[in-house]
């Protein structure tokens, strides 16, 4: 291999490392979105993204019944519309489960109330992946679009040697991952929602002596939360096949890159989950393509490890 | 006692002839496979259990385990033809020495952060078997010695193997649970700091801990490829097995021997039947009755089954110990305070010279000096944030100071661990009193008796003894979380006393008890000094203060104000201005 053939090769892997990183940046936000506010690790995070990512497909069918053809819109149409359908899901899910052992009355549990939160969002995970299988069946799926078989060619550069393509369904869903996050930025910081879950978020009791409904908070949080990996999900379902068990692999994913920016930071969470775009297509210059997935679980546990706050944690000791 | 653990005993055999004629009597060869299975993954809860029902550390990694172990046994029957009744024993250690590797690193994370790294370690190694090309790895028929490769035409022999195993486990976590281990992981699980100011290693019993585990579960991997006769990357790494061992645990109850056992005989035929029944029509029903099982524990009943039954056959019971305290002629509440001969002369046993700790901006104590000398009852007072408890943090260890340094007896203890500083003869109490409250009272002490302990008799020895000092002897035998809060602040101080330490350090002992309480636990660490140990005590409520302590050292932004004995100290204007305030000077003026 020579040195242009080496640079296009690094230069491809950049950029499909960007292009997938902004998606699981969006996707990352969400995840933080309800950590922070809640407290809670959502284990089920990756399957309410494999919920958005089939939410996505149906409606895809809806618009371009027969499965291929139709407008260039279609596919981020139907993405944009996951995210309602998901929020709805979260919001029920938060109402009937997650509120039980959160909020005010987690408190209020014995000692272990952290880790019955955690469990029963695994608890979750199972009913969603598994009732996935029977609803959705295990034939993975895909929304085929024009744009995603079509890309646009940047060069040749360097005297004809090197060339990179640029994929035009991937960076369209980029463009569209990146408004999505700037977009719910200026909600957090602008908005009177944004506000009351900033407030719940820092001290649920004094948001509560303050008139905020701390419940309603939380379950617009965690509804809030996994709209947006959903949106990210039917996002990312244009250019991926996917089966009701792809939460899993994703929920490292997420976490990874939430870690990496510091649990409960939202844009800490958005350049974490960049970054572990980028390693993962990165990885693949000098490991088999199985092993991409192994190469973020390594990451991730020398973020763990090298850092244990995390990378904005702060490490103090009570007795 | 005896008759009790006599009856888990026979709980246990009962259990398991009823097991092994249950097998005997099964014909389908379905039915004979789940009777192997349910073992199996009875198995995997204990090893959960072992790690995270003690430890109270929750994995969920356990897959690692158990992938490893089954993924050994298979290459090493198809690649060296090495016979299962030796290569389960080698895959139990291989278990073993992952829990170690993962274990060192790993123990450094708490909370949420452990339990997502653990979750990395199976799913790593899944797609790591994958690309090593075992996406189906099938065990090679051998007609030859059948028996030799664990391989029977009956199929009821799988199920009476695996009930072996799982009696074995069974009777293991029976030895270990009222051990010096099972007690030092349940008080890590309780209370970390706590247990490490009570003597504990808990970085040490951890890695202990998660090896025995990590054993257990490598032993049950490699059974079950030989029971399934096929090993694939998702069957033995996935989520679900993780997920498996965690959810047959907490549905059964956490913390004992029955919980993992409960959890997989209900659950694995439960799952396995509908499997077998509506597989084709429902696919992945296994997964949705774990994920239903595991919700539906966590929001009815936390504690899982087994807990749950018994709290309900307790409270039927009617209570046949009431509490006898009421019994004991109360001492008048305002006591004289009986004159203690001191010279101020006794040698130093505690010095703490210009240490210093500051968190961010904050200067929680700034230089402080003060000397503890042998035998007196030293009182720390100041009001609240003076930096009272994190002086106490920086004298046991559980801070290392800014600037600088403690000694002990003369030598330096600054940058020792808790426990070292523990077993060296510094024991302490904290504010918020941490009982484990599903242990007995003498257990509870039995917890901090092992730090000097040679054996686990000598621990209960010593355990009694401490007991019988605060004058708890009636409630030795109760639930800790039946006790008052003075029982309770004396079980904490026979908790420090069973290390038998030299100078205690005691952290609000009197906070929250009313007067007449608070005078009964004075006189008891009075009685507790006139031994010759050595006391140093934080504390709020100045009038029992003034009746119990030699000296007094007072802190005031975290900076020693003034200190002397307690008739100077409380006429001093600094002092007054500073924490009595002015109607202190009226009442006393």
């Amino acid at each position: 291999m020579n040195g242009a053939q080496l640079a296009e090769n690094f230069l491809q892997a950049l950029t499909a490392g960007i292009l997938t990183g902004v998606i699981y940046g969006l996707m990352c936000v969400g995840l933080s979105l309800i950590f922070g506010v809640m407290r809670v690790i959502n284990f089920a995070q990756g399957d309410f993204m494999m919920l958005g990512m089939y939410a996505a497909w149906f409606v895809f069918g809806l618009l371009v019944p027969g499965g291929s053809g139709g407008s260039v819109f279609a596919p981020y149409i139907a993405a944009l519309a996951a995210g309602p359908m998901v929020f709805v899901a979260g919001v029920l899910v938060h109402k009937l489960l997650v509120s039980r052992v959160t909020g005010m009355r987690g408190n209020a549990l014995e000692s272990e109330g952290h880790y019955a939160q955690l469990i029963l969002t695994l608890g979750i995970a199972l009913i969603l992946q598994n009732g996935g299988l029977f609803v959705f069946g295990s034939q993975p799926v895909s929304i085929s679009t024009p744009l995603s078989s079509n890309a646009w060619e940047v060069g040749p550069l360097y005297g004809e040697l090197v060339s990179v393509f640029v994929n035009q369904g991937q960076l369209v869903s980029a463009v569209i991952a990146a408004i999505a996050v700037l977009g719910f930025v200026v909600l957090m910081n602008r908005s009177r929602l944004g506000k009351a879950l900033r407030a719940a978020a820092d001290n649920p009791e004094a948001a509560l002596y303050m008139g905020i409904d701390v419940e309603r908070a939380h379950r617009i949080a965690f509804g809030f939360g996994v709209a947006i990996t959903g949106v990210g999900g039917g996002l990312l379902a244009s250019s991926y096949p996917f089966q009701p068990y792809v939460g899993l692999e994703y929920v490292i994913v997420m976490y990874a890159g939430v870690v990496l920016g510091g649990l409960g930071s939202v844009s800490g969470a958005f350049f974490g989950g960049l970054t572990i775009g980028l390693v993962q297509q990165l990885s693949t210059l000098f490991l088999p393509q199985q092993l991409q997935n192994t190469a973020i679980f390594v990451v991730f546990l020398a973020i763990v490890l090298v850092r244990p706050q995390g990378l904005f944690g702060r490490a103090v000791r009570r007795a | 006692m005896n008759t009790l653990r006599h009856r888990h005993t026979i709980a246990i055999v009962v259990f398991g002839i009823v097991y092994a004629a249950i097998t005997m009597f099964v014909e389908n060869s379905y039915y004979q496979l789940i009777m192997a299975v349910v073992p199996v993954w009875a198995v995997m809860g204990l090893a959960w259990n072992l790690f995270s029902g003690y430890s109270g550390l929750v994995s969920f990694g356990h897959a690692a385990f158990f992938g490893l172990g089954a993924y050994f046994v298979a290459l090493a029957q198809t690649h060296w033809g090495l016979s299962p009744w030796i290569s389960i024993p080698c895959a139990g250690v291989l278990g073993g020495l992952a829990g170690i590797v993962v274990g060192m690193p790993t123990f450094r994370l708490r909370g949420h952060y452990f339990a997502l790294a653990m979750l990395a370690y199976p799913l790593a190694l899944l797609y790591v078997f994958e690309w090593l090309g075992y996406q189906e790895l099938t065990l090679p028929m051998q007609r030859e010695a059948p028996i030799l490769y664990m391989q029977f035409e009956d199929h009821r022999v799988y199920g009476l193997l695996a009930l072996a195993l799982m009696l074995g486990a069974m009777a293991l976590t029976r030895r270990l649970e009222r051990s010096r281990f099972g007690l030092s992981l349940l008080a890590i699980k309780q209370d970390e700091a706590a247990a490490e100011a009570a003597g504990i290693d808990a970085r040490a019993w951890k890695l202990k801990a998660l090896t025995l585990s990590g054993a257990m579960a490598g032993a049950a991997g490699g059974f079950y490829a030989i029971v399934l006769l096929v090993v694939t990357p998702a069957a033995v790494f996935g989520m679900l097995v993780s997920a498996q061992a965690l959810i047959v645990t907490m549905f059964g109850g956490v913390g004992t021997v029955w919980g993992p056992v409960i959890g997989a005989v209900v659950l694995v035929p439960l799952s396995e039947l509908l499997h077998a029944k509506l597989g084709n029509l429902v696919p992945g029903i296994q997964g949705v009755v774990y994920g239903v099982a595991i919700v539906a524990v966590i929001l009815l009943a936390p504690e899982g089954v087994f807990w749950k039954l018994r709290d309900l056959r307790q409270s039927r019971r009617v209570p046949d110990d009431e509490p006898v305290a009421a019994a004991a002629a109360a001492p008048a509440a305002d006591i004289a305070r009986p004159e203690r001969h001191r010279t101020g002369q006794e040698a130093v046993i505690l010095e703490a010279r210009g240490v210093s700790k500051s968190f961010g901006g904050l200067k929680a104590v700034q230089s402080v000096s003060f000397e503890v000398r042998e035998g007196e009852i030293l009182g720390i007072i100041g009001p609240n944030g003076a930096g009272k408890t994190t002086l106490f943090n920086l004298l046991n260890g559980f801070v290392r100071p800014d600037e600088g340094e403690v000694r002990l007896d003369g030598r330096v203890i600054t940058g020792t661990r808790p426990d070292q500083i523990c077993a060296a003869g510094v024991g302490r109490t904290f504010q918020v009193v941490k009982p484990f409250r599903r242990m007995t009272v003498l257990d509870n002490v039995v917890v901090g008796a092992f730090v000097h302990a040679s054996s686990e008799a000598d621990a209960r020895q010593r355990a009694q003894e401490a007991v019988r000092r605060v004058g708890l002897e009636a409630e030795s035998g109760r639930l800790a979380g039946q006790l008052s809060t003075k029982q309770l602040r004396l079980l904490e101080l026979a908790r420090a006393l069973a290390g038998q330490p030299k100078l205690l350090l005691l952290d609000e002992t009197l906070a929250g008890l009313g007067p007449q309480d608070a005078a009964e636990v004075v006189d008891v660490i009075r009685s507790l000094a006139g031994t010759g140990l050595t006391v140093v005590i934080i504390e709020h409520t100045m009038p029992a203060m003034v009746k119990l302590v030699d000296r007094f050292v007072v802190l005031d932004h975290g900076a020693v104000l003034t200190s002397g004995l307690p008739a100077a100290v409380t006429r001093d204007p600094a002092v007054i201005d500073a924490y009595l305030g002015k109607r202190w000077r009226a009442a006393h003026a």
